[in-house]
């Protein structure tokens, strides 16, 4: 997946101005940047969700906007998307949304479908009576992981998760964070991370691809972001926050 | 993409399953349609399982393989399965839900009997929350008068403009037109007594006993009724009523208040003006289609008919206000943080407000007839 010369504007504030960006096959990417950094603005623009001014938008080698609209929705079903409040639809419980795309989609026998979307419930490790709940019933982290259940539907080979820590305890984060390398070692993903939470970052990102003055500033393993010279990136990764973020991931490293 | 299939072989020592193609959610339901009523460890399993031909393969894929055929750990040897599917396959077999029984809706006259009662204890909870919470208004509403709770001017003016000055055009249309269709009812059944200039008392005498406040309620319950019930509603998904509550204001005074003062005072000028609208209609068809000038009709109302008819239409317009913007705003704060709720309660304010409406205009008609009003 690939973006050239993205250009996003509302009105007269300018969002992205020629933006490249490159996702590769199998990695776990993180794209950080403070709040109102266009990380959101990004993710929509590749999803299609939202039009942008000008650039380019590749899907496994393919440009979408070419694209007529059958052929386009094929690859829509391989890539899946976590919003940031799991964005369910509310008048389902939680085993009907994870099965609406698998309705919708294939032509599966229907016990088949509730089977397979029981497994994706237990697989992103939610309780089995979490199914039949409603999605107001449940807390925040249950909503991100049946969002996420949703997301996997189909099977996805792209992931996008949209801070999928926000609003979580340090524990719950934790698990989650846990929860996507698994998904992403077990299912092959590739999973693109929009977050601010650098905890997050050290520990499951392979890159990080930092948003900043309308570009990507600086792509690469967080090791080697981190010594960036770039205003942003100092204060982030060098400020209080930051240093205990790295601290953590070190000794944990050591430690496993 | 290669649909997913599979045979099984009589090997030597035992059935062997073969598997081809793309094992996923695109490529299998010729297979799933194929393998129904197998079910692991019911027959024969397989010895061994050949899955060099397989060409991809993922948690569905996973999914159906263990449930037809692999069933419980340990399971037969698979041969040629990429180390990557391996992992795919463990983590299903490790998470594989066991299949449940489903609840089912018992039916017969005993349940029956039983909803019935539920749906009365519901309806009559209901009547009693709307009256309570017609007490709370009139609390509020009383600690205005004293001083003790603000009255917000802005809000209500706001209210007024959308609800009342906003409606005008299309009450004043509907009235016009419904004026124009009983003055063609009256005229045909009252021209085979020679009596048709009795158009002019039918649809005078209609419209401000009736129809000019009837016509204008049932809309300003369908218009502005509804509305509220909505803004409250998402306001109450979207906890900012909780947000009202936990600053310390009060939303009842906030919400509830300028809503109903906004119907009180301009209930009763829409339905003037449908009154006005609505005899203008009979008027218009009375001098275009039946031969009764402009000033024969103005003549003969000023003859017949009486100003207490006015106020006998008016006097029911802001009860009218009060039963709409009531039922609205309480409904909209039931509503349940999904948006779902929001459509359910608003249909149903809908409903309740123009129940109530024709209700009390009923009983409000036999209680003048028998005041001879």
């Amino acid at each position: 997946m690939s973006v050239r010369g993205l250009v996003n504007r509302f009105g007269t504030q300018l969002v992205h101005e020629n933006l490249d960006l490159d996702i590769l096959k199998g990695e776990v990417l993180g794209i950080i940047g403070g709040s109102g950094a266009g990380k959101s603005v990004l993710m929509r623009s590749i999803l299609g969700l939202q039009p942008y001014q000008a650039g380019r938008v590749w899907w496994f080698g393919q440009e979408m906007a070419t694209l007529a609209d059958a052929a386009r929705r094929q690859l829509e079903r391989r890539v899946g998307v976590m919003f940031q409040d799991g964005a369910l639809f509310s008048s389902l419980t939680v085993l009907e949304n994870v099965m609406v795309p698998l309705k919708e989609h294939s032509k599966l026998d229907e016990h088949f479908i509730t089977d397979l979307a029981r497994l994706k419930i237990a697989l992103v490790g939610l309780p089995p009576d979490a199914a039949d709940k409603f999605p107001e019933t449940l807390s925040g982290g249950m909503r991100k992981r049946a969002g996420l259940a949703r997301a996997l539907a189909l099977d996805p080979e792209i992931l996008f998760f949209d801070e999928p820590t926000s609003g979580l305890d340090p524990i719950g984060a934790a698990a989650f964070d846990e929860l996507i390398a698994t998904l992403h070692q077990a299912l092959h993903l590739t999973v693109i991370l929009i977050t601010h939470d650098l905890d997050s970052v050290y520990r499951i990102c392979e890159r990080v691809a930092v948003l900043a003055d309308h570009h990507v500033v600086a792509i690469d393993a967080p090791a080697k972001v981190q010594e960036v010279d770039q205003p942003w990136i100092r204060e982030c990764f060098k400020g209080p926050r930051g240093r205990m973020a790295y601290t953590q991931a070190q000794t944990l490293e050591a430690a496993g | 993409m290669v649909a997913a299939q599979f045979h099984l072989e009589e090997a030597a020592d035992g059935p062997v399953l073969h598997l081809v193609g793309e094992w996923t959610v695109a490529g299998l339901p010729e297979a799933e349609q194929l393998s129904q009523g197998i079910v692991a460890g019911s027959g024969e399993r397989p010895v061994r399982v050949d899955a060099k031909e397989l060409v991809a393969l993922d948690s569905a894929g996973a999914l159906m393989l263990i449930q037809r055929w692999l069933g419980r750990v340990p399971w037969p040897e698979i041969e040629g399965l990429r180390a990557a599917d391996k992992d795919l396959l463990a983590l299903v077999g490790e998470r594989m839900a066991t299949p449940r029984v489903r609840k089912r809706r018992v039916y017969g006259l005993g349940p029956m009997a039983e909803r019935v009662g539920v749906a009365t204890e519901f309806a009559w909870r209901q009547l009693m929350l709307l009256l309570a919470f017609g007490g709370q208004t009139l609390e509020t509403i009383a600690a205005i008068l004293v001083g003790r709770q603000k009255l917000r001017w802005t809000s209500a003016v706001h209210h007024m403009e959308r609800s009342g000055l906003d409606a005008v055009p299309i009450v004043c249309m509907l009235s016009f037109l419904v004026g124009a269709v009983v003055a063609f009812l009256g005229a045909t059944v009252l021209a085979d007594f020679g009596a048709q200039v009795f158009t002019v008392e039918l649809v005078s005498y209609s419209f401000m006993r009736e129809f000019g406040v009837l016509l204008t309620a049932i809309m300003i319950a369908g218009r502005s009724g509804s509305a509220y019930t909505a803004e409250i509603g998402m306001m109450r998904a979207r906890e900012e009523i909780d947000a009202i509550r936990a600053l310390g204001l009060d939303p009842i005074e906030l919400l509830v208040i300028p809503r109903l003062l906004a119907l009180l005072v301009m209930l009763p000028v829409l339905s003037f003006l449908a009154v006005l609208s609505g005899i203008l209609g009979g008027a218009l068809v009375g001098g275009t289609a039946l031969g009764i000038s402009p000033g024969l009709f103005l003549a003969r109302m000023q003859e017949t008919a009486e100003i207490s008819y006015l106020f006998v239409g008016l006097s029911k317009a802001p009860l009218f206000a009060i039963i709409i913007s009531l039922v609205g705003c309480l409904e909209g704060l039931k509503v349940q943080g999904s948006a779902e709720s929001v459509g359910r309660h608003t249909t149903s304010s809908v409903v309740q407000s123009i129940f109530l409406v024709i209700l009390i205009d009923a009983i409000a008609a036999i209680f003048f007839m028998e005041l001879d009003i």
